[in-house]
């Protein structure tokens, strides 16, 4: 059976965690859940890949991981909140890893925001959206 | 009887937190958001609340993929501070009311809503940020608190109209609790932000504005606001603002504005904040 269509489907640059998206990312969102522990950090940060090793995730998932690819995190069923574990987890800040996501560097995020924020015209559906903007760049 | 005087409205952020902990509240970045809550420092220590009904979301702290309850309440004495993922906050440890909240769950359940009862539970940044913007940084915290945790996560969160019937069933509870008791309700998250994807950073000033407006002008149209207006027009997370419509339900048909403040940015985030007194005479 396909999955069925969502109109927040349409939202630009966005990806809902929505119950199926949460079923493929089970695995994922559990490695991050794990980083919440100092003991874990640390043994993630010394060998990333025997660490992930004890997560079922797919190898997409472990790649993005690996390649700090947020967007792709995203879309392979991260939760947004979790994925900032991973940031914190490399002494990065929220506003570093939202920059990432953006294409932008922090700064140009930064002044951004200070000139008061994305505005939501042109960003209401992708039909209207003139970038792209639907992924990590590879 | 114990009585909802008043709610408030506040966006949270581990930014705000941040800057809290690393004493970074001075800084041109920071200065202009934290002087928009010193009159609200003031106001609450006047009104001297005994108990905060706390309804915030958890960002995967307290509760991870195996079981995600929609409405949460915590039952217990106290609850310990998350580590996030750079280390719990150095802030009090947040005491609750064990009694009270048990019977605010029997009377709600009884009224048709069916929280979940959650006797251990860490309170993450959702929680402890509007805690420190309201009541800076004591050694305790002066009031007890009762988290009401809210399934902002996983799509989707209940309905606005849903959150606005919980926090009339909530200020049921309260009042037909027999202790004199001042009684306060928070609605914390929001207000239009995107913290995710290409469209981060994404703010609404004008959809904010019209939300604050309309707690006191006409809240029954807020709480029809469908999950993808909310998205569409004010960032994936914005549709936290449901939270709010707990607390606004909960003071009663009427409200007077006392305070209201709205700054960009914290981090990616429309800080929208309110206080709101319930009219009890009505």
């Amino acid at each position: 059976m396909n999955e069925k269509q969502h109109e927040y489907e349409d939202l630009p640059g966005t990806w809902v965690f929505d119950a199926q998206r949460a079923r493929k990312g089970y695995p994922l969102n559990n490695f991050f859940m794990s980083l919440m522990k100092e003991e874990n950090r640390k043994a993630f940060l010394a060998d990333e890949t025997s660490y992930l090793s004890q997560f079922k995730m797919s190898d997409a998932q472990r790649d993005a991981v690996l390649k700090r690819q947020w967007n792709t995190m995203l879309e392979l069923g991260g939760v947004v909140y979790c994925l900032a574990k991973l940031a914190f987890t490399d002494q990065h800040s929220y506003q570093y890893m939202a920059a990432e996501m953006t294409g932008m560097s922090e700064q140009e995020y930064v002044d951004m925001m200070l000139a008061g924020g994305r505005s939501p015209d042109g960003w209401r559906s992708k039909s209207e959206t003139k970038e792209s903007a639907q992924g990590d760049e590879v | 009887m114990a009585k909802i005087t008043a709610g408030v409205g506040c966006s949270h952020t581990p930014a705000i937190g941040a800057a809290v902990d690393l004493g970074k509240t001075e800084t041109d970045y920071w200065r202009p958001m934290f002087e928009g809550f010193e009159a609200s420092k003031k106001w609450i220590k006047e009104a001297a609340p005994d108990v905060v009904i706390m309804v915030y979301n958890d960002h995967n702290n307290a509760f991870d993929f195996k079981m995600i309850p929609t409405f949460a309440v915590g039952c217990a004495d106290e609850f310990p501070i998350a580590d996030e993922g750079w280390g719990a906050r150095p802030v009090p440890i947040v005491k609750g009311y064990r009694e009270l909240a048990a019977h605010i769950v029997q009377s709600v359940i009884l009224d048709e809503f069916d929280l979940t009862i959650v006797n251990e539970m860490e309170v993450d940044h959702g929680l402890t940020t509007p805690m420190s913007l309201m009541f800076g940084e004591p050694e305790a915290w002066p009031v007890r608190v009762i988290p009401i945790a809210v399934n902002v996560v996983q799509y989707p969160p209940p309905t606005g109209n849903r959150c606005y019937n919980l926090g009339k069933a909530l200020k049921k509870a309260v009042e037909s609790w027999d202790e004199d008791l001042n009684v306060m309700i928070f609605g914390t998250g929001g207000m239009s932000h995107q913290i995710q994807g290409p469209r981060a950073g994404l703010i609404n000033k004008e959809f904010d504005k019209n939300f604050l407006d309309d707690l006191s002008r006409d809240p029954e149209r807020l709480k029809d606001i469908a999950h993808l207006e909310y998205m569409r027009e004010a960032g994936a997370e914005a549709v936290e603002l449901v939270m709010w419509l707990v607390m606004r339900a909960a003071l009663g048909e009427k409200v007077d504005e006392v305070y209201r403040f709205y700054h960009v940015p914290a981090s990616s985030t429309g800080v929208g904040h309110i206080i709101l007194n319930a009219d009890n005479n009505e």
